[in-house]
């Protein structure tokens, strides 16, 4: 018999590889990421003091996009071959393998986000501090938008336009982690502690982590029926 | 829950019989025009209350007035949600259809409501404070809960297996559900630090009796609405979903 | 083992079949026979816990499964019409994840005979996407010289795809798993003797409606 820990270990891994071997596709995402950002300065000017004014939300912004392209990806190929169902039949829990599945999406899509996100914010000109506080911000509130994400993933699953209703879904439900998000980073270049609203970015994440994955294993049960 | 076994429910309930949509069809037939005429008299006096008797505003003049239309439908644009996702999570629970029927025909009046509370908002921002649109933390929120409320819609429209959409149209609902208060805290407190643009509604006059006498036949007036609408909306979806079954075609033919 | 009482399933208007019951008993083959789009595929999901009935129950061990969700599943291998194989993926991989999901722990070492057996010991190490239909087909099957220990399996169109050799020796295999106390649930439009053996036959063309 092989143990819960066991079985995520074993998704996460085949999730793992199986990115490793679509490189492409995380890089499209980072790319994408990269470009949106890189297109408020042509739109509104490279005056500096506004830059550095909307810095902190257009990478967030840009952040929360970027998350949510990825997001498509998360169910669709394992629904297409089959895998899916397997999943849904397995002798561990639905909402276990969904949490490693997640984990995996986290880690293979919104880390090289966490990366990239601080180098952006030096095109805004964002101090040091404030880029540390961004990275660091971006790596406790991305896992709620890949949690979250996946319940809309999980629920447009196999549906005609699928994307943009998966955005529908998706983006409003992403309002906080963007406020507190971008609050975070200009409370560091404003000078005043960030320290609260990482705290909440934290506690956000650990609260979709605790229920998220019930809403996620329910619709994907939905959607197979 | 197979057929089998919803027969088998205890009989001695009897309002588990409403939760079958043939037997609820004629209540709602039956309760819908009463509401309707409720709702037709008390938006006819709150309206004359709030237009004619209650006195103007020393600071905004008659302008104010709007607030008569626009707190009622903020108020059940965010009640609609709630009770909508509160049949989401009993359709869900005890698989009854009926439930998720009211939920997809709540809805459309919640999106309504919304809609009504923001564009009263700019229709009263204007004159008030100089501008259509201002990011206040409660027309910002009303916003994003419209898109809660498209979202759902847009949901169970995308997909045609009519038990497929009510369950995922649920589950959405009650995610929304659980977000909402997020959203609020979230947003007051982003508006909070960004003093600046902000308005407080707050400043709005303190109320005068005839006001709040005005302002609450408007919100049972808006129920009264909401109720009827929702039943009238409810009985469509059960003649769509239960047009192959042998009583609706019976209704259809009596009718004819 | 596996009892089903007035089984009921429609697919939006259409009612594919209504008052299908049966029961099966350890050692049991049960042939689920029907034309194209009479509800086969409806049926085995519904047998899974996949999908929805409309009307009726299925008990596994006298208990329904909708209660037993894990513990039903944890004895139970389905196999569906895709081939639930990630195309990156050698068929070892494939075959070792297929296992994970299903509670059990198992090692290179011993996937290689099972994969041997269904003729893939050559191409073990490659992307799946390499093979052909037939071989992608063999290596789904091969999770099933590992499952022999699982009670129940329900297999749609197992034979599809493969040839006359492997046909022959996935015939031997499901008798041998038969013969150790196992019971198979498959549908196929081939001739439904497995080996020596006539199953027990549901038909579906004869409960539609």
């Amino acid at each position: 018999m092989l143990g819960t820990a066991g079985v995520m270990r074993s998704v996460i891994a085949r999730d793992l590889t199986l990115a490793w071997r679509r490189k492409a596709d995380v890089f499209v995402a980072v790319l994408f990421f990269v470009i949106v950002a890189s297109l408020f300065p042509l739109g509104i000017g490279p005056e500096p003091q506004l830059l550095r004014a909307i810095g902190p939300g257009v990478v967030w912004v840009a952040a929360l996009l970027a998350s949510m392209l990825a997001l498509s990806r998360l169910f669709a190929a394992d629904y297409a071959d089959g895998t899916l169902e397997q999943m849904l039949l397995a002798a561990t829990p639905l909402s276990i393998i969904v949490i490693a599945k997640v984990i995996a999406h986290w880690i293979a899509a919104n880390i090289p986000l966490v990366l990239i996100g601080p180098l952006l914010g030096l095109q805004f000109g964002l101090p040091g501090d404030a880029l540390a506080v961004l990275a660091l911000a971006l790596a406790l509130g991305t896992p709620s938008l890949s949690l979250i994400g996946a319940i809309g993933a999980a629920l447009t699953l196999g549906l005609r336009g699928g994307g943009v209703l998966l955005a529908l879904l998706v983006l409003p439900l992403y309002a906080p982690v963007l406020i507190l998000g971008s609050l975070a980073v200009e409370a560091t270049a404003a000078g005043l502690a960030a320290q609260p609203y990482l705290l909440l970015l934290a506690a956000m994440s650990l609260a979709a982590l605790s229920l998220a994955p019930w809403a996620i294993a329910a619709a994907l049960r939905i959607s197979h029926e | 829950m197979s057929s089998a076994t919803r027969e088998a429910l205890p009989q001695g309930i009897t309002w588990f019989k409403y939760a079958a949509p043939q037997t609820f069809f004629p209540l709602a037939g039956a309760l819908a025009p009463w509401f309707a005429a409720i709702a037709v008299v008390l938006f006819v006096a709150g309206l004359y209350i709030g237009f004619f008797v209650a006195p103007t505003d020393a600071q905004q003049g008659e302008a104010y007035r709007i607030i008569f239309i626009h707190v009622p439908a903020a108020w059940m644009s965010m009640l609609i949600y709630l009770v909508m996702a509160f049949w989401a999570g009993v359709g869900l629970a005890f698989n009854t259809r009926l439930s998720h029927m009211m939920a997809s025909a709540l809805a459309p009046t919640g999106a309504l409501f919304t809609f009504l509370a923001l564009w009263t908002g700019a229709l009263w921002g204007k004159p008030t404070w100089g501008t259509w649109w201002a990011w206040d933390a409660r027309m910002t929120s009303e916003l994003l809960l419209l898109f809660l409320y498209f979202g759902f819609m847009a949901l169970q429209a995308a997909i045609d297996d009519p038990r497929r959409a009510d369950k995922a149209g649920a589950v959405l609902a009650l995610v929304g559900v659980i977000n909402i208060p997020i959203i609020y805290f979230s947003v007051k407190w982003w508006n909070t630090l960004h003093q600046g643009a902000s308005v407080s509604l707050k400043s709005a006059p303190t109320m005068a009796t005839t006001m709040l006498t005005g302002m609450l036949v408007m919100v049972f007036a808006c129920w009264a609405y909401a109720i009827a609408a929702a039943l009238w909306r409810v009985r469509c979806i059960i003649l769509e979903r239960e047009r192959r079954s042998d009583w609706v075609r019976d209704y259809l033919g009596a009718g004819r | 083992m596996l009892e089903v009482f007035g089984l009921g399933c429609s697919r939006g208007e259409r009612v594919l079949f209504r008052g299908v019951s049966f029961k099966l008993e350890a050692r049991g083959l049960l042939h689920v026979a029907g034309a194209n789009g009479s509800g086969k595929t409806s049926l085995l999901r519904i047998l899974c816990g996949l999908g929805a009935a409309d009307a009726g129950e299925v008990r596994w061990r006298g208990e329904p499964i909708r209660a037993l969700r894990e513990s039903y599943w944890r004895e139970l291998v389905y196999m569906g019409h895709a081939n639930a194989l990630k195309d990156d993926l050698s068929a070892t991989e494939n075959l070792l994840l297929a296992c994970a999901l299903a509670g059990r722990a198992a090692t290179p070492a011993a996937a290689a005979p099972a994969l041997d057996a269904f003729g893939l010991a050559a191409c073990a190490h490659l992307p799946v996407r390499a093979l052909s239909q037939g071989q992608k087909r063999r290596a789904t099957l091969a999770r099933l010289a590992l499952s022999m220990q699982a009670p129940l399996w329900i297999l749609d169109e197992p034979l599809a795809a493969l040839d006359v050799a492997a046909v022959r020796y996935l015939e031997d295999v499901l008798l041998a798993y038969a013969d150790g106390g196992g019971s198979v649930i498959f549908t196929t439009h081939q001739d439904a003797a497995i080996g020596s053996r006539v199953p027990q036959r549901v038909d579906l063309d004869a409960a539609a409606c």
